[in-house]
Order: C-alpha cells, then sequence, then structure tokens
C-alpha cells in the first residue's frame, strides 16, 4: 500500500461524520469604541473550505475567533448546523483550531498532545492511543510521538497542531494562519497537505490568511475582507475575473489602476475599446483595472520606457512608464527580455475590465 | 582585514577565576564561622584546640531547656514558610495567570505593587504594621504565624520575579486558548497545562520565599516573635558558639535550596519554554 493511499485510508477512519454548515448572520463585534466586525454575513456548505483574506486589521482573524468561542459578538447570530451557538462556550462547540504561533503543550510528548482533547471527551485510553496514532499517521508524523513540541521542527510542529485539532472529529476546523511562521518551501507542502486532508476528512474550514496566493490555491471559495465587512465572496476565478470592488480588483492579483471613460457596457483604456466586467457606474470617467497579463508588447501601439523586468520563473514582469507618467505592469513570456530604458510599444489584449467610479 | 571577533560568553580561563573570586568571597565567612564553632576554649600560648564539643552539645537532650527557644523559633519560623507560601500560591499565583490571561494590561501595575516592598527598608514597613498587628492581635491572638501576612507583603518582590520570568517564556494564552479549543473547562486549563509549565517558576519562587522568611529578623523582632532569627540573636549573647553552628546550617540550607533552583532553571526535556523550530 502506497504511503498517500493509506493516509487516505486513515483519513477515511477519523472522518467519522459530516461537515456542518455554518453561518454568520449580521455578526457585530466592538471593542472599546471600535468596531471591528460591521456585520459579516458568510455561509459555508458541509465540507466546504473557505478562506479568509485580507490586509491587516481587516478583522478576519475576529470572524475566526468569534466562530470559535474564543471571542463574544456584539450583536448577531453564528450557527453551526442551524444551532446558534453565540453563547456557547469555546469548549463546547465541538471545533478543531489551529493557530498561529506554535501552540503544542511543551509538557507533553507529540503523542500525548493529540491524546488532550480525547483525554477531555473522557475517551477510554486504547481508544485514544489508537485514535491518536491514526492522527499522527494521517500527517505522516506516527515515528514521532516520543517527541517533544522543542524537538520538532516548525513545520513539524504545525503538522502535530492539525492532528491534535482533527483527532476529536470537530465539526468545523479553524485555521488561524497557521503557515505564516513557516519558511515558503514547507509553507506551500503544508498548505497541499492541509488541502488533501481536508478533502479526504470532508470537514468545514475556514482558513485565514493575508497571503493570496495561499487563498486562492487551497480555498473552495474566498471571503475577501475589508475594514470589518467582506467586500466579496466567491472562487478563487471569480475573485480573479470578476472582482466585485475596486479594492478585491487591487487586493487579488496585480492590477493596473488606470483611467477609463465608461460609455454603456464598453469602457475605453488608451484610445482602446474594451468590454466592461460585470456592472460598473454611471457613464463618464472611472478607473479601470487592467490586469498585467491583459498587456502584450506589440510592434505598434502605446509607447512605453521599460523601467525595470523581473524574472518570475515561468513568466516574467515588466514594469514599463507611458508618455504621461503613468507606470504599468506587464506580464509575458520568459523569452522577450526588454532592457531599462528601452522603447517599447503595448497593446490591450481586449479581455474585459472592472472599473470604479474614478476618485477625485 | 577581518572584523574583530567578540565572543559570546567569556572563555574558560576566565569562567574560572570568576568562579574562584566568588567562591573565595562565600568561602572565607563560611570557613571562619565552621573554624569559630569547632574551637574547644581559649587559644592555649597560641594554640587552639579544636573538637565537635559544641555540635554535640546541640543534640545533647540534657540541653533541651537552653536550646527549647531556639528549636521553638526554628519550628515557628518553618510554620511561617509555609503559611507565606501558601500566600504566594494561591493569592499571588492566580492573579498572576488571571492578569496574563484576562488584563494584560494590568501587567505592569501587578509588577509596580509587586516590586514596591523592596524599594520600602524593612525598618518603615514595621514601623507601618505595628498598628495593624495590634489589630491582627486582637482578631487572632499574637501568634508567630500572623506575621506571615506581613512577611507575605516582604516576600512579593521575589516570589514575583521568577513566575513572571516563566510567564513571559511561554505562550500562556496560545496555550490555553488550544485547550479551551480541544474541549478543556478552566480547571483542566489550569491543572492540566498551565501550571505543569510553570513549574520551575513556581518551584523557585516558593524556595526563594522559604529562603527570605528564614533570613527575616527586623519583623519578628519589631512584633516581639519568636522565630529562628530573633532566638539566634538572643542565643548569641550566651552562646556565641552554637549560634554560629546553626548560622552555618541555615547557610547550608540556603544554599542546598539555591541549588535546586539551579537545578529546576537548567532545560529539561518537555519542560522547556515557548515552543521554538530546531529546523
Amino acid at each position: 500500500m502506497t504511503t498517500t493511499t493509506h493516509r487516505a485510508s486513515v483519513a477515511t477512519s477519523l472522518a467519522g461524520r459530516e461537515g456542518a454548515t455554518v453561518e454568520l448572520r449580521n455578526v457585530v463585534k466592538d471593542y472599546a469604541g471600535h468596531r471591528a466586525l460591521t456585520g459579516v454575513n458568510l455561509s459555508m456548505a458541509p465540507g466546504e473550505f473557505i478562506a479568509l483574506l485580507g490586509p491587516s486589521g481587516c478583522g478576519k482573524t475576529t470572524v475566526l475567533r468569534a466562530l470559535s468561542g474564543l471571542e463574544s459578538i456584539s450583536d448577531g447570530r453564528i450557527l453551526i448546523d442551524g444551532v446558534d451557538v453565540a453563547n456557547t462556550p469555546v469548549n463546547r462547540r465541538d471545533i478543531g483550531m489551529v493557530f498561529q504561533a506554535y501552540s503544542l503543550f511543551p509538557h507533553m510528548t507529540v503523542r500525548q498532545n493529540v491524546e488532550f482533547g480525547l483525554q477531555m471527551r473522557k475517551v477510554d485510553g486504547a481508544s485514544r492511543r489508537s485514535r491518536a496514532i491514526e492522527a499522527l499517521e494521517m500527517v505522516g508524523l506516527d515515528h514521532l510521538g516520543a517527541r517533544y513540541a522543542h524537538q520538532l521542527s516548525g513545520g513539524q510542529q504545525q503538522r502535530v497542531a492539525l492532528a491534535r485539532a482533527l483527532v476529536t472529529r470537530p465539526r468545523v476546523l479553524l485555521l488561524d494562519e497557521p503557515l505564516s511562521a513557516l519558511d515558503a518551501k514547507v509553507r506551500v507542502q503544508l498548505r497541499d497537505e492541509i488541502r488533501r486532508i481536508q478533502t479526504d476528512l470532508g470537514i468545514t474550514t475556514l482558513f485565514v490568511t493575508h497571503d493570496q496566493e495561499e487563498a486562492l490555491a487551497v480555498a473552495d471559495r474566498v471571503a475577501v475582507m475589508r475594514d470589518g465587512n467582506i467586500e466579496q465572496v466567491g472562487t478563487p476565478e471569480d475573485l480573479y475575473t470578476q472582482p466585485a470592488t475596486s479594492f478585491v480588483a487591487t487586493f487579488v492579483g496585480l492590477s493596473n489602476a488606470v483611467d477609463g471613460e465608461l460609455t454603456g457596457a464598453t469602457v475605453s483604456v488608451f484610445g482602446t475599446t474594451l468590454p466592461l466586467l460585470g456592472t460598473g457606474p454611471e457613464n463618464g470617467p472611472v478607473t479601470a483595472f487592467v490586469r498585467p497579463e491583459d498587456i502584450s508588447f506589440a510592434t505598434q501601439g502605446i509607447p512605453a520606457t521599460v523601467v525595470v523586468s523581473s524574472f518570475l520563473g515561468s513568466l516574467r514582469r515588466t514594469q514599463v512608464r507611458l508618455d504621461d507618467g503613468t507606470l504599468l505592469f506587464v506580464q509575458h513570456d520568459v523569452r522577450t527580455r526588454p532592457l531599462t530604458g528601452e522603447i517599447v510599444h503595448l497593446e490591450l489584449t481586449g479581455r474585459p475590465v472592472a472599473v470604479s467610479a474614478r476618485e477625485s | 582585514m577581518s572584523a574583530p571577533r567578540f565572543a559570546a560568553e567569556p572563555g574558560r580561563v576566565t569562567r574560572w577565576v570568576i568562579l574562584g573570586i566568588v567562591g573565595i568571597v562565600f568561602l572565607v565567612p563560611i570557613l571562619a564561622m565552621v573554624e569559630f564553632s569547632v574551637r574547644v576554649g581559649q587559644p592555649v600560648k597560641g594554640v587552639q584546640t579544636y573538637g565537635l564539643q559544641h555540635y554535640a552539645a546541640v543534640f545533647d537532650p540534657a540541653n533541651g531547656g537552653a536550646y527549647g527557644e531556639l528549636f521553638r523559633g526554628i519550628l515557628n519560623s518553618l510554620g511561617i514558610c509555609a503559611i507565606t507560601v501558601l500566600i504566594v500560591l494561591v493569592l499571588l499565583l492566580p492573579t498572576m495567570i488571571l492578569v496574563e490571561l484576562k488584563f494584560p494590561k494590568l501587567r505592569r501595575v501587578l509588577e509596580f505593587v509587586c516590586i514596591i516592598p523592596v524599594t520600602i527598608p524593612s525598618i518603615v514597613l514595621v514601623v507601618g504594621f505595628v498598628p495593624v498587628y495590634s489589630i491582627v492581635a486582637r482578631v487572632f491572638g499574637s501568634y508567630p504565624w500572623t506575621m506571615a501576612f506581613a512577611v507575605g507583603i516582604i516576600v512579593l518582590p521575589y516570589a514575583y520575579r521568577p513566575i513572571a520570568a516563566n510567564l513571559a517564556a511561554i505562550e500562556v494564552v496560545t496555550l490555553s486558548e488550544a485547550s479551551r479549543s480541544l474541549g478543556a473547562g478552566w480547571g483542566s486549563v489550569l491543572w492540566r497545562v498551565i501550571l505543569p509549565n510553570l513549574r520551575r517558576g513556581i518551584l523557585s519562587s516558593c524556595f526563594i520565599t522559604i529562603a527570605v522568611v528564614l533570613g527575616e529578623y527586623t519583623i519578628a523582632s519589631f512584633l516581639s516573635q519568636n522565630t529562628f532569627q530573633t532566638a539566634l540573636v538572643l542565643l548569641q549573647h550566651t552562646d556565641p558558639y552554637v549560634a554560629v553552628i546553626f548560622a552555618v546550617f541555615a547557610l547550608i540550607f540556603a544554599f542546598v535550596l539555591l541549588l535546586l533552583i539551579g537545578r529546576l532553571g537548567s532545560a529539561a526535556p518537555g519542560s522547556t519554554g515557548r515552543n521554538r523550530r530546531t529546523a
């Protein structure tokens, strides 16, 4: 039996129950005169993986902590499987949680850490041990059961924390930036592993991150937060191709914010008429959000001077300056290598663009 | 030219020199006390005779009456130690944990309050305690153990520091939140997670408390209580040899306590501070 197949079978035995539905209705949180959440609404289907994405201080961790019960809410309702848990203490909400900071109990071995939740649920010793070993097998660390937290790497600690959170077969899994303290390579590995385990278990999962690549890579849907509210919830592709607001357009992926003129269902940018994505404001001057991959080099077109060109592995991103001083990013094939100071010509590929009313 | 190299810690020779100097500073008075305690009689023609007669006398039942006050003083001091440690465990420790978990903004205030006694001379504190103790004596009677309330204040700075250092070394909030999310009630959080991780700080705090109580003289003297220190001072007037013997015993006891604190402070598997990555 291969390791992956074995882990999948272990995950199946740990799954135990269906994922729960989660609903946040108009959740408000006030902190001493400051409103951290301004009426958050979010629905999660059973087994769904949603990433909460947003800049620092937007309230995403507060949403997660409110759902876990670590933070009380000022108003609104939190429903898990249709039952309002807003007043249920954290230890009775039946959730699993992985924290940003390493949170393994330093005085316990890895196995004791994983058994802790089962001990709190008064599971007998034999079942506790076998379930802890299963959970550790699931994250590939069953051979490290006798070690202490300080004898593990950061990635291993977070794997154990994941096993510990899942061993109790919680209704909902909450992940509070669990990868942010890890180095880039481990982060990607563990990110994929979290997604694999979540899919195997079918557990409803809320994942908080400020890393858009992480969010887009693992989540079924992404909720983009700003100033204590959710701006848009959608699949990663929806968010990227059909941003509902200018904030989402600029926050998710890279966008060039340029001046345009909206007329009905089209918008004129640099003399090129492009179809409008979604709905726009009233006709007139707007800000259009053009993705770097929607601009290409051409033999004729908009003249620009190359500022800098960066090699990004499978592609290259070049920053150019237009005659009026506007800076644009162009994403192109790595084999094209523009030199700093070189005069190039640009054209728009004609893909639809999102717009917002121009801020004066 | 390479940059000057700064060593992270002193070299082996430097360490031994420092240890030697510190050792001499501590050993000379102790050796002098031991030498004094084994003297027998006065020097005859400049030659001093030595023996263990004074040590034997201490444990001779025939001298029970002579040293009775001293032994009662020791028992009183041990009783005060026990109650003071209890005050630290029941009052200070839960307060510090509560502040850390629920009221982190009060951390500085608590630290300030706990440090105050070290900035006030004992004699000034005692002057304040005397009228308070006239009430304490009316309520509880004038027993030596009531001194523990006053000593509990004196030991605050010493008891506070090891626990505070231990609290700062572990992610106490994250650990408690993690255990709560795993289904633990507050009792389990405290007994199974927080206290085991504070074991070193708590034990150090208790040992230092005991050492401070056993060395406390001013309060006992001004409140006219018989403790180890006051009994020792009285005994010194009648039998300086035995007084010095007990002083040596007290020093050895304090040394053993400090040794235990040092052992507790050394790293042990599974009892380290904040989780950290090894790779």
